[in-house]
């Protein structure tokens, strides 16, 4: 096979052409199978999953707990298992430390829970530096840690995928399930950002 | 296997490319080897299969192919292994395709 480096655009995108012709012509693939799926992942499946996941927690601690203990089981209760999101550990933020979750090896990555991945989290600059300087790469996220909190990172693989439980803001105490999962972001709970408070308008 | 997939620690890959409001798939072809990647292996090889078809990508190429390219070797590789699709039907219809134009 010949190099892919600089391959234009157009050649690959005749390539992928052609091997959608000879799939959907023996019938191993269907066109509207391939919509289907493309549907799924652009408008379905996506970060607002896993903030239903973390707004619960936040809301009802023995659920917290269960999601802490056995994330695989506390996100099954709640039907939103899905496929590449099988085995599930979710860890918690707090004032004491700071998760990070990474693929060093490939990008696996909750898809059920969190959508497909971000190119950030696929790249190999990210790959590489999130386990040696976890500081660092938050630093070009806009996150400071401060060197009293330990930062953790946790090493995705094939068989198991992690979540962040981002802290809760403080503010929001009077704020429904929906109106919390609506202030959770993908990246809060990969753990490159933390959830920022409901912007307040000062007109009430 | 210790290939150019293991990349912990690795020096020198740059700053992290940070991509606000980035849409799910950048081209249709993305959209469309994923979807082609997904489809197949639901029903014909295990997603761990393509993965490892990807770390089979010789280094050069694994470390200047962008993700979706690394998955269009993956299907490639695949559907020729399972005897789906040979590398000879390929490039003989985008050979067919390009004089159509």
């Amino acid at each position: 096979m010949t190099s892919h480096h600089h391959r234009p655009e157009s050649d690959i995108a005749l390539r992928v052409k052609a091997i959608e012709s000879l799939l959907v012509e023996k019938g191993i693939v269907d066109p509207a199978a391939l919509d289907a799926i493309i549907d799924t992942y652009e408008n379905k499946v996506g970060p607002h999953i896993g903030a239903q996941i973390v707004a619960k927690a936040w809301i009802e601690s023995e659920f917290k707990q269960r999601l802490l203990t056995d994330g695989t089981r506390a996100i099954s209760e709640l039907g939103l298992t899905g496929f590449s999101s099988e085995h599930m550990v979710v860890v918690e933020n707090t004032s004491e430390v700071h998760n990070l979750i990474v693929c060093t090896l490939c990008s696996c990555y909750p898809w059920a829970i969190l959508g497909l991945p971000p190119t950030w989290y696929k790249s190999f600059s990210y790959r590489s530096r999130a386990v040696i300087e976890p500081r660092q790469v938050l630093q070009e996220f806009g996150l400071a840690i401060p060197e009293q909190v330990e930062v953790r990172v946790w090493d995705s693989n094939a068989d198991l995928r992690y979540l962040v439980l981002p802290e809760r803001p403080a503010g929001t105490e009077n704020l429904s399930e929906a109106d919390l999962a609506a202030l959770v972001t993908r990246n809060a709970m990969i753990g490159t950002a933390k959830v920022q408070p409901p912007i307040v308008s000062a007109a009430a | 296997m210790n290939g150019p997939h293991d990349l912990g620690g690795m020096h020198g890959m740059g700053p992290i490319p940070i991509e606000e409001n980035e849409p799910v798939f950048h081209s249709e072809w993305e959209a469309k080897v994923f979807a082609m990647s997904f489809a197949t292996f639901i029903n014909y090889f295990p997603v761990d299969e393509t993965r490892h078809a990807s770390e089979q990508m010789p280094p050069g190429d694994y470390l200047s192919s962008s993700y979706y390219e690394r998955w269009l070797y993956a299907l490639e590789l695949l559907l020729s292994k399972h005897s789906l699709v040979t590398p000879a039907e390929i490039e003989a219809r985008i050979t067919e395709f390009r004089n159509q134009n």
